[in-house]
């Protein structure tokens, strides 16, 4: 496609104040579909990416043949936990409201590692012995309780649909500051999001699991670039770090017109340090629930892989880090990101910023790095959902007798419907939609914690107590986020904090609905082991939580799932 | 269990046995990362800066430099206490 065709078709020329943009950038367009292109190929050709005999299995498809090895892992987590909408959002909120709101993703993405590091190795060994690839399914395999087992799914698979609809708000956010998406007709407006998401759908349906696997190759080389030349150049040329941190407290100090209060936080003041430290902790204890972060765990080929990773993960955290601080570096650049429609649009700050201070071909890159980081998470997130869908609700509910390859016919094509309503979602409802979903997409997937890794140690807690405490979690997450009113627009959704009961002080949702979680879970527990309830049959012993590779029935699997199905 | 026994039965039931003074010490290690960063009180402050930084961020980058290193340590000493147990011997392991 030719600049000046996108530009005419866009209906530009007309429809934008002349100060909000310069319209379509030529350059940065085409270095951005170029690489898009380039790595379209790729994906199709992953399949060929440690050829298996056959991709008529759920293990081959999604899971990859569960053989990946540390720096593949580390590619695909990293593809998969810091995605395009980290790298839009993270620094918008940086700019718009400052440190409790925007760099929590720090501490957050510092002390996963840790938690993840305790836990993680059991369930990889659980999973390889019994041929689980869910969570549900552990807990299914743990309790026979196929309510909690569904709730589990279900919550897994909620959680992650508004996520994936977010790297299509990052993609667009992208397209919008170079130019094209989002004003003129309907058709130039939604065309271009709509034939990245085809090309994504048609490798990750063709290539599964191995599409995303070598794609995050080139995203986190462009990604690096891209950061390292920014956050090199950037601060140079707005006046160094002292300026911009001037900039920035100058800023957040600021009052608010509407709200009539500061418009942000510079460094954590007393009343934010539990905002800050529960956001942290919360989210660091919910990441690795996703079901596409399990995903990327399973298909590591033996049980410490994944510890390995947790040590060489926060190389991440620190680029998370300093792009953070781009938001900053934004405020004292003076950056205005004003959207296609003419409002200010926070989330376009980052793109927005490129594009002012790069040369075009440049921040074609830069803006390539963006739609691409939003397409591999996409595409895990999508298998990662099917997976879920297809073992723990269409086979378990829907139609026992399955056979494997049918099993990865069903998820192959709900991974389709996936990101065929996340692109719905996005093209027909608002933004904000998207947001608030997947601020209470994060609340809920917390709430599966106690279920699944408390499970992994003891199975003392009893299933109804646990399927109890999950519900009023639920519940009382979903209720108190609904009752965040945003101060400048007054509506629903407004934040994910409010004040912990007991403490009094203002805290991220969900863990207080974890909380309460596990205090309903414990106290129902030793009332039902008092009644003598059945707790469940456990199919796992407790050397299973200890297996590797080369245990028996652990092997990387690309013969048919239920060949790896050990006996109950 | 006799010692005279080349093959004795492991019963897979069980934990594989465990250096647990090991254990702990990698338990610690991973801790205090996240205890370090919880206690927001004691980094939430603009002195002393470093090349700019206020001291808030540049401490959580050093963190993000520190937990690693924090982390490998540990890695080694779990894989050290709790040496694999091959899951041999029972009765399940001929399929």
């Amino acid at each position: 496609m030719s600049a000046t065709a996108a530009y005419a078709a866009s209906g530009l020329v007309t429809a934008v104040p002349a100060t909000a943009t310069k319209g379509v950038n030529g350059v940065a367009l085409t270095v951005l579909i170029v690489l898009f292109a380039i790595v379209t190929v790729m994906g199709f050709m992953a399949t060929r990416f440690r050829r298996a005999e056959s991709m008529e299995s759920l293990d081959e498809w999604g899971l990859g043949g569960r053989s990946f090895g540390t720096w593949i892992t580390w590619f695909l987590l990293g593809g998969d936990l810091y995605t395009a909408y980290t790298f839009v959002a993270v620094p918008a909120a940086m700019f718009a409201s400052g440190a409790v709101a925007g760099f929590f993703a720090v501490p957050y993405t510092i002390i996963a590692y840790p938690i993840i590091f305790v836990f993680m190795s059991r369930l990889w060994s659980v999973s390889h012995r019994h041929g689980y690839v869910t969570t549900a399914d552990f807990v299914q395999g743990r309790y026979s309780s196929k309510p909690l087992s569904l709730a589990i799914a279900v919550t897994g698979f909620l959680a992650t649909m508004p996520y994936i609809a977010l790297q299509l708000v990052g993609i667009q956010a992208v397209l919008e500051v170079a130019g094209v998406g989002g004003a003129g007709n309907w058709l130039a407006k939604d065309a271009p999001l709509f034939i990245a998401f085809a090309l994504l759908a048609a490798y990750t349906y063709a290539s599964g699991l191995r599409a995303p696997a070598v794609i995050a190759f080139v995203k986190d080389l462009l990604v690096y670039l891209v950061i390292i030349v920014a956050i090199i150049y950037l601060p140079h040329k707005f006046g160094g770090w002292s300026h911009i941190f001037d900039a920035a407290q100058t800023k957040m100090a600021a009052t608010n017109a509407v709200t009539k209060k500061p418009n942000g936080v510079f460094i954590p003041g007393a009343k934010q340090y539990w905002a800050f430290a529960t956001l942290g902790l919360g989210s660091a204890m919910a990441l690795f629930m996703y079901p596409h972060s399990v995903t990327a765990v399973l298909s590591s080929k033996n049980r410490n892989t994944i510890r390995r990773n947790a040590a060489i993960l926060p190389a991440y955290s620190f680029v998370l880090a300093l792009l953070a601080l781009l938001g900053w570096v934004a405020i004292a650049a003076g950056t205005k990101p004003i959207g296609l429609d003419g409002k200010p649009n926070a989330q376009l700050v980052i793109p927005q910023l490129f594009e002012d201070a790069f040369p075009s071909w440049f921040t074609g890159v830069a803006f390539a790095a963006v739609a691409i980081g939003a397409l591999v998470p996409a595409a895990i997130m999508s298998i990662a959902a099917a997976n879920t869908f297809t073992r723990n609700i269409y086979k378990e509910w829907i139609k026992p007798t399955a056979s494997p390859a049918e099993e990865a016919k069903v998820s192959k094509l709900v991974s389709l419907l996936v990101k065929a309503v996340a692109l719905v979602f996005v093209l027909t409802l608002d933004k904000q939609n998207a947001i608030n979903f997947q601020l209470l997409g994060g609340i809920w997937i917390l709430q599966t914690f106690p279920a699944v890794v408390f499970s992994l140690y003891t199975k003392w807690f009893h299933r109804w107590g646990l399927l109890v405490g999950w519900a009023v979690a639920m519940v009382y997450g979903t209720m108190k986020a609904y009752q965040v009113i945003n101060p400048a627009t007054g509506k629903h959704f407004g934040g994910s904090t409010s004040l912990i009961p007991v403490i009094g002080e203002l805290g991220y949702i969900a863990l207080t609905a974890f909380v309460i979680n596990v205090l309903i879970a414990a106290v129902l527990t030793v009332v039902l082991r008092a009644a003598k309830v059945s707790n469940g049959v456990d199919a796992t012993i407790k050397g299973d939580y200890f297996a590797d590779a080369g245990d028996p029935r652990v092997q990387p699997a690309n013969v048919g799932v239920h060949e790896v199905t050990g006996t109950p | 269990m006799s010692a005279n026994n080349p093959a004795p039965a492991v019963d897979h039931d069980t934990v594989p046995p465990a250096n647990t003074g090991m254990l702990v010490a990698a338990g610690i290690l991973l801790a205090v990362p996240i205890i370090a960063l919880m206690w927001v009180s004691s980094y939430a402050k603009k002195g002393p800066e470093l090349a700019g930084f206020p001291f808030f961020y540049w401490y959580q980058f050093l963190w993000v430099l520190i937990t690693p290193a924090f982390t490998w340590t540990a890695f080694v000493l779990v894989r050290k206490a709790r040496p694999h147990r091959a899951m041999t011997g029972t009765t399940e392991a001929t399929r």
